[in-house]
């Protein structure tokens, strides 16, 4: 018999703002040691009340319009009920009653074709804080620097039915989202939980669904799926097991999911109206600002690329990094050439980056400052030789392109004139070798060569002096 | 006796409830599960104070978390000649401060200035920082001023009231005008009838008095039928316990405050820190809370009351639309004998009757002269006109 596999998902994603979605604490990833980001507010001392952060809001809309969501113009939180010691309040702000967006859809491409996937809800909620436990002690420590980092969570309709198309969904997420600067994504930084259940292909009714909690990597849900998926055959065609809707972990090392206590999959939640935060109203003006500010997709990047003469493989390798492309567009902007200004990036950037064990990723260069080099070269201020090494200092010490050209002798004035006179002194100042070229020996050219290059102290455009070199010679 | 249950300033003007934070000064809200809490930061309203140069006493006691009739049920019950009394307001009757702060959640400063025969008024919601509040019922209590005269009642309340950046809930005026004394002849007040006749003899005589010095004044006094009394006092006790129970899942032993010596594992460490740190009434609160939030009661207990209380402030508005004010008693004796806590809930629940429509509705309550005068959103100043035209009636 055939089989069809159900799956929706539930999708926390971190926002990347500067502050908690509730008191003025950094965000966690700005922490150093456990308990350094956390303030009376968010670690649940009596008598703090939380502040709404606007740009949590700005955000969780941004997100709802990539995923072409209706916005809700009146939203509100409410409070979610448990105790366990990584929630100082023993309650998590959350929306349940008029989350901020609803109704979206995206399209979802595999090998096997395209689906598109329903978003049932977005909402803005608080995480909660880390517990750490101590082997040699036995005991458990609590670290609340995660504690109300805004998060929002994208809720799917079960519009799945393969491993393949969930992976597929994720990494489309995690590229709008880095992309559109709305979470930096990063390990931990999202995280799932996948319903699924699987029903002989055909029938009507959806079969026993079983939720996997909390996996990161990309690698784990799609192996939980596939696990999932023939355990739950298993169970239909043979009768391994009797399927109870259920609760699930998955175990990474094991490399198979185990049923939770049902102490932690029956709880009441007791979610009411949060009474400390006044309802958000998004009137449209406000909703107007958000989508003025909104990024362009990496689509439309690479369009608008492709058109400014950049290839294909090079967009690839731009779209990747939001950051790459802020800086291309930036130095663009002040005058130099979108595709020489990619390769500088994606050659020489690059190579500096990884003599620095760095990736592309980890650039930091003030757009001004390459603008500045590319310029310098441009002019024949200095030859590309030395505009890399330039580049190399700017990027690991940050200094300023013309003081460090003039503090380390890169800053000849090299107009026609200037190499004419270099070219002329080399020929004057080494008799030997321009008798030795001219007996034949092509050799002694690169003497000369070198010669000008000495005087001119990596100045000047090398195929210049050659050919100014050769002209000369041969006269 | 001691009516503080931390004195910081022998020579303080003004008095402020355990329920209210003051940096580096225990702050335990009557409760042995806060036992060893100094906060790191004061309330919004004790900043306030301080800058306009009052000097805090102390911290006066209250009962656990503020939820009993008059402070009976603190770590110190108050009596004065085998009579309950509340310690900030008996402290502003016998003289030895200027003024106090307290918090309204379920009355029981109200009550207490009623029986020390002081003046409180609770604010409108919003006018005054919660900031710094341990809280109990977030969407209906509010600080307010104890004081023996209407004018240092007013000079308090302005310094507290205006707007602050830490609440969200807290409206947008920076300051409120209370100083200006309003013509109150020609103005119209209702007595609620159903509250009247819930009361003592005793009482009753007091509100009649009280009316009758009103109309010394000019004013009309009307009695009215009102016929939502009973909805709001339920609508208010199924909230306010909601709202406590949620609040007070933060005391678990885990950050601060109380923790029980006696567990082997996370859930006796919650379960028996909370059985041992809270008392009687404040578990009753809780459970009554959980119960009307959970799952197979949310629609018909809590949801159902915040419906009632969107009617319930229709209805008051407009009671107020054809008064200008509201007299009621606000309890039903003029004095409580101490009592076993086993019947605090059902006591503060009765005695609720009569504070319970300015909790749920937000309106400002004044309590003077032993009766209590309730009025429009904003409208303090009225109220408090009136109640300074007794008061001179009175003289
Ligand atoms: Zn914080």
């Amino acid at each position: 018999m055939k089989y069809e596999v159900t799956i929706g998902l539930e999708t926390h994603v971190e926002l990347a703002t500067n502050s908690k979605i509730f008191c003025a604490c950094g965000g966690h990833s700005s922490a150093n040691e456990p308990n350094d980001c956390v303030c009376p507010a968010c670690s649940g001392m009596p008598g703090m009340l939380p502040v709404m952060n606007k740009s949590v809001v700005e955000l969780a809309v941004t997100a709802g319009l990539m995923l072409n969501c209706d916005i809700n113009r009146y939203t509100t939180f409410d409070k979610k009920n448990y105790y366990y010691p990584d929630l100082p309040c023993a309650y998590q702000i959350t929306q349940l009653f008029n989350p901020i967006c609803v109704n979206g859809k995206v399209q979802v491409k595999t090998n096997s074709g395209v689906s598109e996937i329903g978003i049932k809800q977005i909402h803005m909620e608080e995480d909660a804080g880390k517990l750490v436990h101590d082997e040699w002690t036995d005991t458990s420590l609590v670290d609340f620097n995660r504690t109300s980092v805004p998060l929002i969570e994208i809720v799917t309709h079960p519009d799945f039915h393969s491993a393949e198309e969930v992976v597929a969904y994720l990494e489309m997420l995690k590229s709008m989202f880095r992309f559109g600067n709305i979470s930096e994504c990063e390990e931990g930084a999202m995280r799932c939980d996948v319903n699924i259940s699987v029903r002989p292909e055909g029938a009507t009714e959806l079969g026993v669904r079983a939720e996997i909690k909390n996996m990161s990597s990309l690698a784990s849900i799609e192996r939980a799926i596939k696990y999932e998926t023939a355990r739950h055959i298993d169970a239909l065609e043979r009768n391994t097991e009797v399927l109870v809707q259920e609760t699930r972990r998955w175990d990474d090392t094991k490399g198979r999911t185990f049923a939770m206590r049902n102490k932690e999959t029956e709880a009441d939640y007791r979610y009411f109206p949060d009474p400390n935060l006044m309802p958000i109203v998004i009137d449209d003006e406000w909703l107007n600002e958000i989508k003025a500010k909104m990024p362009v997709s990496a689509e439309e990047k690479a369009k608008e690329y492709a058109d400014a003469g950049i290839s294909d493989k090079e967009i690839e390798m731009l779209t990747a990094e939001r950051n790459l492309c802020d800086i291309l567009d930036e130095v663009v902007a002040l005058g130099c050439s979108a595709k020489e200004v990619a390769a500088w990036i994606l050659t020489d950037c690059a190579g500096i980056l990884r003599k620095n064990a760095l990736l592309l990723s980890d650039l930091h260069i003030a757009p001004e400052k390459l603008a500045k080099i590319i310029k310098m070269v441009n002019d024949c201020k200095i030859n590309r030789g030395a505009g890399k090494r330039v580049l190399g200092a700017v990027i690991e010490n940050d200094v300023d392109p013309e003081k460090y050209c003039k503090d380390n002798g890169l800053d000849v004035q090299v107009d026609q004139g200037f190499i004419e006179g270099v070219v002329d002194r080399a020929i004057e100042n080494n008799p030997a070798a321009v008798s030795d070229y001219k007996g034949g020996k092509v050799k002694a050219f690169q003497a000369l060569l070198g010669a000008c290059m000495k005087e001119l102290r990596g100045a000047g455009d090398p195929t210049v002096i050659k050919a100014l070199l050769e002209q000369k010679l041969n006269k | 006796m001691s009516y503080y249950v931390t004195e910081i300033d022998t020579k303080g003007n003004i008095a402020v409830d355990d329920t209210l934070l003051v940096k580096d000064v225990l702050s335990t809200a009557g409760s042995h599960i806060l036992e060893g809490f100094a906060p790191l930061f004061s309330a919004e309203v004790v900043e306030r104070v301080q800058k306009a140069g009052y000097t805090v006493s102390g911290k006066a006691n209250v009962g656990e978390f503020g939820l009993d009739l008059v402070g009976e049920f603190s770590n110190k019950a108050a009596t004065k000649d085998g009579s309950l009394v509340g310690a900030a307001a008996q402290l502003v009757a016998e003289g030895s401060v200027k003024a106090a702060l307290g918090v309204d959640l379920n009355g029981a400063p109200r009550r207490a200035a009623a029986l020390s025969k002081v003046n409180f008024i609770k604010p409108t919601y919003g006018t005054v920082s919660r900031y710094g509040v341990i809280p109990c019922a977030c969407s209906g209590e509010q600080v307010g001023v104890y004081a023996a005269n209407i004018a240092d009642l007013k000079q308090v309340l302005s310094v507290i009231s205006g707007h602050d950046d830490k609440d969200g809930t807290s409206l947008q005026h920076d300051s409120y005008d209370y100083d200006t004394d309003l013509e109150v002849k020609g103005t119209k007040v209702c007595i609620i009838k159903e509250l009247l006749s819930s009361a003592d003899d005793s009482v009753k005589a007091s509100v009649s008095a009280y009316a009758e010095k009103l109309r010394k004044c000019g004013v009309v006094v009307e009695e009215v039928s009102f016929d939502m009394v009973n909805a709001a006092q339920t609508a208010w006790q199924i909230l306010m316990a909601a709202e406590t129970c949620n609040n007070l899942s933060r005391y678990d032993g885990v950050k601060f405050g109380y923790r029980t010596p006696n567990y082997n594992n996370i859930d006796e460490l919650y379960v028996n820190t909370r059985t041992e740190g809270l008392n009687f009434l404040t578990k009753a609160t809780i459970i009554y809370g959980s119960d009307v939030l959970s799952k197979g009661r949310y629609n018909d207990c809590y949801d159902k009351s915040l419906r009632v209380r969107r009617l319930v402030v229709e209805q008051i508005k407009k009671l107020l639309g054809d008064f200008d004010a509201i007299l009621t008693p606000v309890c039903s004796k003029a004095e409580y004998k101490p009592y076993d806590i086993a019947e605090a809930f059902t006591k503060v629940f009765d005695e609720s009757r009569y504070t319970a429509i300015a909790n749920l509705t937000g309106i400002p309550a004044l309590v003077s002269g032993g009766v209590q005068l309730m009025g429009s959103y904003f409208d303090e100043s009225l109220i408090l006109s009136l109640a300074k035209c007794v008061e001179r009636v009175s003289e």
